[in-house]
């Protein structure tokens, strides 16, 4: 899956709708390049020794906003640039080590629109690696309700995420 | 969100909980220089990061992705001055400090995202402690979770997002 340059409206898009499956290869260097683009400078991110020495987990393993940042690309992915997220929220049961393949999968739970008029989709996402799951992630995006609606234009009481 | 807090908690942890602890700016302005390293190293494409004219069309001008908002408040590894390092996120490892927690992890993350942040938004934060588990055991050693809510706002006082985080400290077994 890679970016979209148009975007999804809440009428495409169905309860139930599985979005395409996001597939990558996990190195060293995705690890601390995710640390460091998060500004994120604990050794067990990029310390080999410090995270097997002194955390007691088997390698480096992808930081918490690191992950979002990968969620975010995975849901904007699928919407398109005018997919605007309002919530997510994620566990995380297990770290993603270098040599892992992370496969990110989802499901639309729900698309209905707020009192304010705006769209949403609630949706259910899945990071695994093989047939583990690591990281659970319910998020909610707001979607234009049809090609002359833009959520980025909503502020103040016509937002409520 | 909510937990039951501990019973055996030092004083001084119990007088954390429901404080709004913290409050700082950001370092440096915002600027896109972070926000194309954050999309480069998770390969995100969206136009709206990379593409003025998508940007300006849909937002006004740049933004940065909204997941970035911790980001903008790491402080620099070092700088002029600083005789230790600074932490991010400085009630995580204030709780492992008195806690006696040598190692930390974090579990779940929330985050509820308001107005975009723009290149030259100078963002304010504080970090705010709501709970703190009894003793537990996991596989990594025995600790406790705790939830710390973290609030940011822009220059405007336009709410750009809220946090929660759980945290696990624990000390290894054996």
């Amino acid at each position: 899956m890679t970016a979209q340059t148009t975007s999804l409206t809440a009428a495409e898009v169905d309860e139930g709708a599985r979005l395409p499956e996001l597939s990558y290869d996990v190195t060293a260097t995705t690890v601390v390049l995710g640390a460091m683009a998060s500004r994120d400078w604990r050794p067990m991110h990029h310390d080999y020794d410090f995270a097997v020495n002194r955390n007691g987990t088997k390698n480096i393993f992808l930081n918490t906003p690191n992950q979002a940042a990968w969620f975010e690309r995975y849901l904007t992915d699928w919407s398109g640039p005018k997919g605007r997220l309002g919530r997510i929220q994620f566990r995380m049961k297990d770290s993603v080590f270098p040599g892992d393949t992370m496969v990110f999968g989802g499901v639309v739970k729900k698309v209905a629109d707020d009192e304010s008029g705006c769209s949403w989709a609630d949706l259910e996402i899945e990071l695994k690696v093989g047939d583990k799951v690591v990281t659970g992630c319910t998020a909610r995006m707001a979607l234009p309700k049809d090609e002359s609606d833009n959520p980025w234009s909503r502020k103040g009481q016509d937002w409520k995420p | 969100m909510g937990a039951k807090n501990a019973e055996d908690l030092p004083e001084e942890v119990e007088s954390w909980i429901g404080k709004e602890r913290y409050q700082e700016q950001t370092e440096f302005p915002i600027e896109m220089g972070y926000v194309y390293t954050t999309c480069a190293a998770v390969e995100n494409g969206n136009p709206l990061f990379w593409d003025g004219d998508t940007a300006e069309e849909l937002a006004g001008g740049p933004i940065a992705p909204p997941t970035m908002l911790s980001a903008w408040f790491r402080p620099h590894f070092w700088a002029p001055g600083r005789t230790k390092v600074a932490q991010p996120l400085q009630v995580h490892f204030d709780l492992k400090e008195k806690l006696d927690l040598p190692e930390a992890v974090m579990t779940d993350n929330t985050i509820v995202f308001g107005e975009p942040v723009r290149p030259g938004d100078v963002l304010t934060t504080c970090q705010v402690l709501h709970s703190v588990s009894a003793l537990k055991e996991t596989k990594l050693g025995t600790g406790r979770f705790w939830e710390i809510e973290v609030r940011y706002t822009n220059q405007n006082g336009d709410v750009v997002g809220t946090e929660w985080y759980t945290g696990y400290g624990y000390r290894r077994n054996g």
